[in-house]
C-alpha cells in the first residue's frame, strides 16, 4: 500500500508540473516559440519572491502577488523587444535566442547570487503540517493547496481563453496572424499578453516549486524544463486539460520509478516522455488536426 | 539565326562555373602551413599554451559539427553533449581494459557515430522545437543511465586508470597532436562532404524543401548522414576531452555547456559557413582567456554576443567579412562569371532578401 | 470624376527576385465595384495584399482617403476601413462561425454592419453560429468571412478569389448579396480568376498579366475580343476605354519574338 501514497503524491505533484508547462504550451501554441528559458523563469520567479520576502517581509503564501504581475509585465516586454525580433527573422532564431537567454540567466544567478540552493520555506504553520487516511497515506497540505492552486489557474485560464474578448484574439491570432491582422488586430500586442500569461504562470510554479522543494541557479535546466515539456508532450499540444494530465502521468511516472529505485525518479519521467515522443508525438490528447 | 537562338550559342562560349573566385590551392597552401606550424606547436611553446590550444581544438570541433547541424541542415540540436559525454566514457570504458587512450579515442569517436543512428530513429520525425528538446532528453537520459554504473564512476566520476607512463611534456604533446588531428579531420571532413552531393542535397533543402523533395534529393538520408557525422565529431571532442583531463566526471562531460558553447561559437563566428566556426572559436578563446578570473562573466557575455548576432547579424562575423570582402577560404558553392558583366562577376546566390512582410 | 477613396501608383512588388507587380496603378471612386482580373499568378491576389498591407511594395504608393497609407501596417489599415476577405476564406479554425464574426467585430468602426446584420443577410448562419468553422461547406465559409470583414465597419471591401473551388451557382449566390453591400456606401475592389463573373459585377476593369496592367475600362467599353487578348497577353492585347496609351516597360523575355516585333 506504500505504492497507493506515492502515487497520490505523483498525481498532486503532476499539478505542479502542470503549472510549469501551461506557459510553454501557450507560447507555443501562440507564437509557435520553443522557449528554452522556460525553466529558468521558474527559478527567477524563486529568486525574485525570496528578494521580494527579503525587503517587504511579505509573509510567503503571499509573495506571488507581487512577483506574478512583475513577471508578467517582465514577459510582455521579453516578448516585444527580444523574442518579436528573433520570431521576425526565423524559427531557428527563436530557438538560438531563448537558448542564449537559458544561459545568460543561469549564468547570471549564478554570478549575482550564488550557487547554493535555495528554499522558500513555508511561513504558515497550517500547510506545514499533512493530514493522514489510515496509516499509510499521508498527504502533505501544501501538496495539496499546490494542486488546488494548480487547478484553478488552470481552469481561470481556459475560462479565459474560451470566453473572454482576449482570449478569442489570442486563440484567433494562434490559428492565423495574418488573417487577424486584416481584421484590425496587432498580433504583437496578442504575442506580448500571451507571454505575459506564460511568465505569470511560469513565476506563479516556480514559487510554489521554491515552496515545496530547493532551486538553485542551474534547476531551471536540470529539471522544471524537461518536466514542462515532458507535460506537454505527455499531454498533447494544445490542450490544457492534456497538459494536467501530462503532469499527473510524470508525476506517476517518477513516483514509481522512485519506488524501483531512488536515483530512478527521474529517469523514469524521461523514460516515458521519450516513449511518447517516439510512438506518439502529438500526445496523448491530440487536438483537433489542422490542415 | 532568331534573337533566341542568337543568345544562347554566345552563352555556351563565354559563360563559366567555377568553384572559386582565387584559386584554391591558394587556400589550401596557407592551410597547410597553418597546420605544419602547429605541429610544430610542442617543441616551441610550453604546456600552458598547449592545454589552451587543446581547449580549442575541443571547441572546434564541436563547433564545426554544430554549424554541420543547424547551420546545413537545419537540425538544431541541444543535446550534442550526449555524444560529448559518451566518446569521453568510450575512451574511460576501453581505458579501463588496457587499450591505449590514444587508440581508444579513433574507436571512440566511430563508437559514438554507431550510437548515433538509433538515436536518430528515436527523433529524426519531430519537427525542430521538439527535435531540440528530444535531443536535450536523450542527452540527459544516458547521462542517468551512465550514472548507475559504479565501475565506470558512478556519479562521482573516474580517472583513466592505464595512462601512459611517458614523461608530462611528451604526453602533452600527443594530446596536442591528436587533438590536432581531430580538429583537421573535422574541418576537412565537413568541408569534403559539404562539397559533396550530399552537400548540395543539403542546400536545396536548406532553400526549398519541397523542391528538394520532390526533385528526388534524398533528404531524410541526407540529414541522417550529418547526424551520425555529427556524432562521430562530437564523440571524437569527447574523447579529446577525457584525454586531455586524465578523468572522466558525468556531469562534467555531459554538461549542457558544451551546447552552449559551440552553438555560441558557430552563432557569433557565421552561422551555414564553414569559416565561421574558425572564427567563432577564436572569439570564444579570447573570451575565455580575458574573462577567465570573472567566473560565468564569460558565458553571460557570450551569450548576450550571441543572441544579439543571432538577431542582428545573422549570418555572423564571417558573414560580415564575406559581405565586404567576398573571400571564401573553402569554397563549396560556385561562381558564375558572365563575359559581358564589369568587374570580377557574379556572387553565387545566397538566399535572397524576402520581398514580401509580414 | 471624384475623388478616389483608393487610389495606387506605379506598384511594384517583389517576392524575393520575382517581380510580381510592375509599375501597377490604379484608381478606385467611391461606391464602385473595381474588378481586377486576370489568369494565374498575373499578380492580382499580390496586388490586393499589397493594398492590404500584407506586402511591401519595392516602389510606388498607396492612398486611401487621401492619406498615404503605403508605410502602414495591417492593422491599423483594417481599422481605418480597408478590410479584405483573404485568398481561400482563412476563418479561425479552433473557433466558431459566431467567434469568428466576434473577431472582425473586435475594432469595427461605427457603422449600419453588426452581426445580427450578417445574420440577417445569411439567415442560416444564426442557426450554425456556434459550429466550428471547419464544419462548413465551402461556400459557408465565403459568406462568414465575407461576414466577419463588414462587421469592422469598412469603407472598402477587398475581395480576394471569391469564386475559388465553389460551385458556380454559389458563386452567383454570393456575388448576388453584392448590391446590399454595395448599399451601404461601401466600395467594393475585387480580384477574380473567372472574367465572366467578373463582368457581371464590374462597374470598371482592369486586366493584369505577369505583373503589369494590360487592359483597363469599364465593361460596356470593352469587347470580350479585346478582354480575352488581355487576358491571355495575345496580340491585339490593346488598351480599351479611352485611356492614353502606355509603354509596356521591359519583357523580360515573356513574350515570344513574334509578339516583340508584332505589338
Amino acid at each position: 500500500m506504500v505504492w497507493v501514497n506515492d502515487i497520490i503524491q505523483g498525481i498532486l505533484v503532476g499539478g505542479l508540473y502542470a503549472l510549469f508547462a501551461c506557459g510553454l504550451s501557450l507560447m507555443f501554441g501562440v507564437m509557435k516559440v520553443v522557449n528554452l528559458a522556460h525553466g529558468d523563469l521558474a527559478v527567477i520567479g524563486g529568486y525574485v519572491a525570496v528578494g521580494v520576502i527579503t525587503v517587504t517581509h511579505i509573509p510567503v503564501l503571499w509573495s506571488f502577488v507581487i512577483v506574478v504581475p512583475l513577471m508578467a509585465v517582465l514577459g510582455y516586454v521579453l516578448q516585444r523587444t527580444v523574442i518579436q525580433a528573433a520570431l521576425d527573422r526565423s524559427v531557428l532564431t527563436t530557438l538560438l535566442v531563448t537558448f542564449g537567454l537559458s544561459v545568460v540567466i543561469e549564468n547570471g544567478l549564478l554570478q549575482f547570487v550564488n550557487a547554493n540552493s535555495h528554499s522558500l520555506g513555508v511561513d504558515n504553520a497550517i500547510i506545514t503540517g499533512a493530514f493522514s487516511i489510515g496509516s499509510q497515506i499521508s498527504i502533505a497540505y501544501l501538496l495539496l493547496l499546490i494542486f488546488a492552486v494548480a487547478v484553478v489557474v488552470l481552469l481561470g485560464l481556459q475560462y479565459y481563453l474560451s470566453r473572454s474578448r482576449y482570449g478569442r484574439l489570442i486563440r484567433a491570432v494562434a490559428d492565423d496572424k495574418e488573417a487577424a491582422q486584416l481584421s484590425g488586430i496587432d498580433y504583437r500586442h496578442v504575442f506580448g499578453i500571451a507571454a505575459a500569461i506564460a511568465f505569470g504562470t511560469v513565476a506563479l510554479a516556480g514559487i510554489a516549486y521554491g515552496m515545496y522543494s530547493q532551486f538553485a541557479p542551474t534547476t531551471g535546466t536540470d529539471t522544471i524544463l524537461l518536466f514542462a515539456f515532458a507535460a506537454v508532450v505527455i499531454g498533447g499540444l494544445g490542450s490544457l486539460w492534456g497538459t494536467l494530465l501530462g503532469g499527473v502521468i510524470l508525476g506517476v511516472a517518477q513516483a514509481i520509478g522512485a519506488q524501483i529505485s531512488g536515483s530512478d525518479e527521474f529517469l523514469a519521467g524521461y523514460i516515458v516522455f521519450l516513449a511518447v515522443l517516439v510512438l506518439r508525438p502529438q500526445g496523448l490528447i491530440a487536438r483537433r488536426a489542422q490542415s | 539565326m532568331t534573337a533566341v537562338a542568337e543568345t544562347t550559342a554566345r552563352s555556351a562560349e563565354k559563360y563559366r562555373v567555377t568553384r572559386s573566385r582565387r584559386n584554391v590551392a591558394w587556400t589550401g597552401l596557407g592551410a597547410l602551413v597553418i597546420v605544419v606550424v602547429l605541429a610544430l606547436f610542442p617543441y616551441i611553446v610550453g604546456a600552458g599554451t598547449e592545454t589552451i590550444l587543446v581547449q580549442a581544438f575541443i571547441i572546434l570541433t564541436l563547433a564545426s559539427m554544430w554549424n554541420l547541424l543547424a547551420g546545413y541542415a537545419g537540425l538544431v540540436s541541444v543535446g550534442q553533449q550526449g555524444f560529448v559525454g559518451l566518446g569521453a566514457y568510450f575512451v574511460l570504458i576501453l581505458n579501463i581494459h588496457n587499450i591505449s587512450m590514444f587508440i581508444a579515442l579513433p574507436i571512440a569517436a566511430i563508437g559514438c557515430g554507431v550510437a548515433a543512428v538509433p538515436m536518430w530513429w528515436l527523433v529524426s520525425r519531430l519537427r525542430s522545437g521538439y527535435f531540440a528538446i528530444a535531443t536535450w532528453v536523450l542527452a540527459t537520459t544516458i547521462l542517468l543511465i551512465i550514472e548507475k554504473f559504479p565501475s565506470i564512476g558512478g556519479g562521482t566520476g573516474l580517472s583513466l586508470p592505464h595512462t601512459p607512463s611517458l614523461s608530462s611534456a611528451v604526453l602533452e604533446a600527443y594530446t596536442f597532436w591528436i587533438g590536432l588531428a581531430v580538429t583537421v579531420a573535422a574541418l576537412l571532413g565537413v568541408y569534403l562532404l559539404l562539397r559533396s552531393r550530399l552537400g548540395l542535397v543539403l542546400t536545396a533543402v536548406r532553400d526549398d524543401e519541397v523542391a528538394a523533395r520532390s526533385s528526388g534529393a534524398r533528404v531524410g538520408l541526407a540529414r541522417m548522414i550529418v547526424f551520425v557525422v555529427a556524432g562521430i565529431g562530437c564523440g571524437a571532442a569527447g574523447a579529446l576531452l577525457a584525454v586531455s583531463q586524465l578523468i572522466v566526471q558525468p556531469t562534467a562531460v555531459f554538461s549542457v555547456q558544451w551546447t552552449a558553447y559551440m552553438a555560441f561559437a558557430v552563432i557569433i563566428g557565421g552561422l551555414g559557413t564553414i569559416e565561421g566556426p574558425i572564427l567563432g572559436t577564436i572569439v570564444y578563446m579570447v573570451l575565455q582567456q580575458t574573462l577567465q578570473s570573472y567566473n560565468a562573466w564569460y558565458l553571460i557575455v557570450l551569450g548576450l554576443v550571441a543572441m544579439a548576432v543571432a538577431i542582428f547579424a545573422r549570418r555572423g562575423l564571417w558573414g560580415l567579412v564575406d559581405e565586404h570582402l567576398h573571400v571564401r577560404l573553402f569554397p563549396v558553392g560556385y561562381w558564375l562569371w558572365d563575359p559581358g558583366a564589369r568587374g570580377n562577376g557574379f556572387g553565387r546566390r545566397r538566399g535572397g532578401r524576402r520581398g514580401a512582410a509580414t | 470624376m471624384s475623388e478616389p477613396i483608393l487610389e495606387v501608383r506605379d506598384l511594384t512588388v517583389h517576392h524575393g527576385q520575382l517581380r510580381a507587380l510592375d509599375r501597377i496603378s490604379l484608381r478606385v471612386s467611391p461606391g464602385e465595384v473595381y474588378a481586377i482580373i486576370g489568369a494565374n499568378g498575373a499578380g492580382k491576389s499580390t496586388l490586393l495584399r499589397t493594398i492590404a498591407g500584407l506586402h511591401h511594395p519595392t516602389e510606388g504608393s498607396i492612398r486611401y482617403d487621401g492619406k498615404d497609407v503605403t508605410r502602414v501596417r495591417p492593422e491599423r489599415r483594417a481599422t481605418s476601413g480597408i478590410a479584405m476577405v483573404p485568398e481561400g476564406r482563412r476563418l479561425f479554425p479552433s473557433l466558431s462561425v459566431e467567434e469568428n464574426l466576434q473577431v472582425g467585430a473586435t475594432y469595427a468602426r461605427p457603422g449600419p454592419w453588426t452581426i445580427e446584420r450578417v445574420y440577417e443577410m445569411f439567415p442560416w448562419m444564426r442557426d450554425r453560429r456556434n459550429q466550428a468553422g471547419a464544419q462548413l461547406s465551402g461556400g459557408e465559409q465565403q459568406s462568414v468571412a465575407i461576414g466577419r470583414a463588414l462587421v469592422a465597419n469598412p469603407r472598402v471591401l477587398l475581395l480576394d478569389e471569391l469564386s475559388l473551388g465553389l460551385a458556380p451557382v454559389v458563386v452567383q449566390r454570393i456575388y448576388g448579396m453584392l448590391p446590399q453591400i454595395l448599399a451601404t456606401g461601401l466600395t467594393v475592389l475585387l480580384v477574380e480568376q473567372d472574367v465572366s463573373q467578373a463582368l457581371r459585377v464590374a462597374s470598371h476593369l482592369q486586366c493584369l498579366l505577369e505583373g503589369r496592367t494590360t487592359l483597363e475600362g469599364k465593361p460596356a467599353d470593352v469587347t470580350p475580343e479585346q478582354v480575352e487578348a488581355a487576358y491571355f497577353g495575345l496580340p491585339g492585347g490593346e488598351r480599351g476605354g479611352g485611356q492614353p496609351p502606355r509603354t509596356q516597360g521591359g519583357s523580360g523575355g515573356d513574350r515570344s519574338p513574334r509578339d516583340e516585333r508584332e505589338a
